[in-house]
């Protein structure tokens, strides 16, 4: 096992140079960089000089290859340089956002999975009664509705049944817990219905695969409780797949967030994504970029793992 | 062409558009859906009642009437008249950035799957690290990396945006079924012959993966209006004043949330039903051409 993680953990460091690499060269394929928008973006009049020197002073003015060297072994020692708009470090900028958003896919997925493993099993149980039909409803509406729209529409239901909004300045959950639920629940239900109708299919469609199974047949014909045959036989072998996509959607709860976080006003990741694009932030924008990344062979390392826990053959490999 | 409501069973069938939906209602409905979609947004100069870019000082923020069916906006625009004209924006945009992303995925998926060996091993790490991001986070970096470009109204760069974090995933299920192709002795009866590795490609090879295309083709439609909308919402994508979903919703419309809920409930309804529409038709057509095909 401890050779297996050991390895899985070795085959992270390619993908993340990967993309390092691959996103230097994307942002520089087109001319163009943020300091004509800095300078230039209220329609003034700035001279030619003015320009040459803001952009020697954010070292744009380097051949690319130093600039490549450098940012390069700024990802290996996690110094992701300095945000070209703001002048903070990157780390630090992303640093102050990641709690909330975190926070919100978290609550996402918490909510997606209390809503999604009953509603999957049940729908494969009862396979083509209503039930199943209810759920294939409720699942397609999570694929086709945007969740920023479905975020519009909570914010508009509160209104017209509460006539309130949820505080748009941010509290730690550490500091006073319902003030943060408050806040971050609505967001959190947002995009967590793509995520809860994403699982559910998933379930079924794996847990109807299980039941197929030989092993559920025995269990039956030597009369195990079906009580027993669904939660201990089927069940258990069904979620070790859906486990892949729930894990697989939490890293991608960050494309939810980034158009989310604007509709509930959060400043959070997603909201410094859009903005650094905007702003054509290169700095931030890379920084944001590794962040994802890692963030997302993290999650896989973490699906793997839990498979090697679960399935003894895959570390035997 | 048009399919009406699903057709009763008839004892024998006789074109394939029927057996289809008689096979597949569902798919029979959205495929109307989208139809009706196409219509608007080919047609919109005769269907829209009013011009969507004029604006009626005397009509702001409008209630839905008789004469503004969905009401107006903040400029006093009519409402319907824009989701008539953001069907031609949505579907112009979804289709071409769908079509040029599967093409050059199928193209990339093929090519990965005849050559194999190294050159299969760099393209599939390559995807690998693409589809680490999703969809509207790849679009944005695009988005920051191109700038604006347009061409004819229509922003060339947005749909190559939209169209680049498609390839991967296009590239990823093609080349799984041109993996099986590869080893029919037709392959290599063509290679015997001489033939160069393009004409393989083309002729011999990616006729047999056209099933898997066009169901992606067909799904990823959905993606990419969703993604328009999204773009556009955020101020990155389609520009005002042209009509677009996702723009209506964005702005000053979430101001005017106790005024004119109108101007944020239409707009996400459009975007809803044709992403709907969509999906279903692509899982419908995944489930009448090849039922063990999964994406």
């Amino acid at each position: 096992m401890l050779r297996y993680t050991v390895n899985r953990i070795l085959l992270m460091i390619p993908t993340l140079l990967g993309v390092a690499v691959l996103i230097f060269f994307m942002l520089r394929v087109v001319p163009g960089d943020i300091v004509e928008v800095k300078l230039r973006g209220d329609g003034g009049s700035v001279t030619q000089e003015t320009i040459e020197a803001e952009r020697k002073r954010l070292g744009l003015d380097k051949p690319w290859h130093e600039q490549f060297v450098g940012w390069m072994v700024g990802v290996a020692t996690l110094d992701l340089g300095i945000s070209m708009w703001t002048e903070r470090p990157v780390v630090e900028e992303m640093a102050l956002r990641l709690e909330l958003s975190l926070e919100v896919a978290i609550l996402a997925t918490i909510f997606a999975v209390l809503i999604a493993v009953p509603l999957g099993t049940l729908a494969a149980l009862f396979r083509d009664t209503w039930i199943d039909y209810l759920m294939r409803i409720m699942t397609i509406g999570g694929i086709s509705i945007p969740s920023f729209w479905f975020g519009m529409i909570i914010m508009l239901s509160l209104l017209a049944l509460f006539n309130w909004l949820p505080p748009i300045t941010f509290t730690s959950i550490y500091e006073d817990p319902i003030a943060n639920l408050t806040q971050l629940i609505w967001p959190a239900l947002a995009v967590g219905y793509r995520y809860c109708a994403v699982a559910a299919r998933m379930i079924r469609s794996s847990l109807l695969e299980v039941l197929n199974e030989d092993y559920i047949r025995t269990a039956r014909a030597k009369g195990v409780f079906e009580r027993l045959v669904i939660s201990r036989h089927a069940l258990r072998n069904a979620l070790l797949p859906a486990i892949t996509v729930i894990g697989l959607e939490f890293t991608f709860l960050i494309g939810g967030l980034v158009v989310t976080e604007q509709v509930f006003n959060l400043n959070g990741i997603g909201q410094l994504f859009v903005q650094s694009v905007a702003r054509n932030d290169f700095t931030l924008i890379q920084g944001m970029v590794m962040l994802i990344a890692g963030f997302y062979v993290l999650v896989n390392l973490g699906i793997d793992l839990l498979y090697a826990v679960f399935d003894p053959r895959i570390r035997y490999e | 062409m048009t399919i009406a409501a699903p057709a009763e069973a008839a004892p024998r069938v006789p074109n394939a558009a029927m057996e289809f939906a008689r096979r597949q209602p569902l798919g029979a409905i959205s495929f109307v859906i989208i139809c009706v979609m196409m219509t608007a947004g080919i047609f919109c100069e005769w269907v829209a009642p009013y011009d969507p870019l004029a604006i009626d000082f005397v009509q702001l923020l409008g209630a839905p009437s008789l004469e503004h069916w969905c009401g107006t906006d903040a400029y006093g625009r009519d409402i319907c008249s824009r989701l008539i004209y953001g069907a031609r924006t949505a579907l112009v945009i979804g289709f071409t950035s769908s079509f040029v992303g599967s093409t050059l995925g199928a193209i990339l998926g093929v090519a990965s799957a005849y050559f194999g060996g190294r050159i299969d091993n760099w393209i599939q790490r390559v995807v690998d690290i693409l589809l680490a991001f999703p969809i509207i986070v790849l679009a944005l970096v695009v988005v920051a990396a191109f700038g604006r470009f347009a061409v004819a109204g229509i922003d060339v760069n947005l749909i190559l945006a939209i169209a680049i974090p498609i390839v991967p995933r296009v590239a990823r299920v093609v080349r799984a079924a041109a993996l099986s192709v590869r080893v029919m002795p037709y392959v290599d009866a063509a290679r015997a012959a001489g033939y160069s590795h393009t004409r393989i490609i083309f002729r011999h090879m990616a006729p047999n993966v056209v099933a898997p295309y066009l169901i992606m083709l067909t799904a990823f439609i959905a993606q990419a209006i969703l993604a328009e909308a999204s773009l556009s919402f955020l101020g990155l994508g389609v520009q005002e004043p042209t009509a677009a979903w996702g723009l209506m919703l964005s702005g000053n419309a979430a101001d005017f949330y106790r005024q004119a809920p109108w101007m944020i409930l239409f707009p996400g309804v459009a975007i809803s039903l044709a992403v709907f529409a969509f999906n279903l038709f692509g899982d419908s057509l995944r489930d009448y051409l090849d039922p063990r095909f999964k994406v």
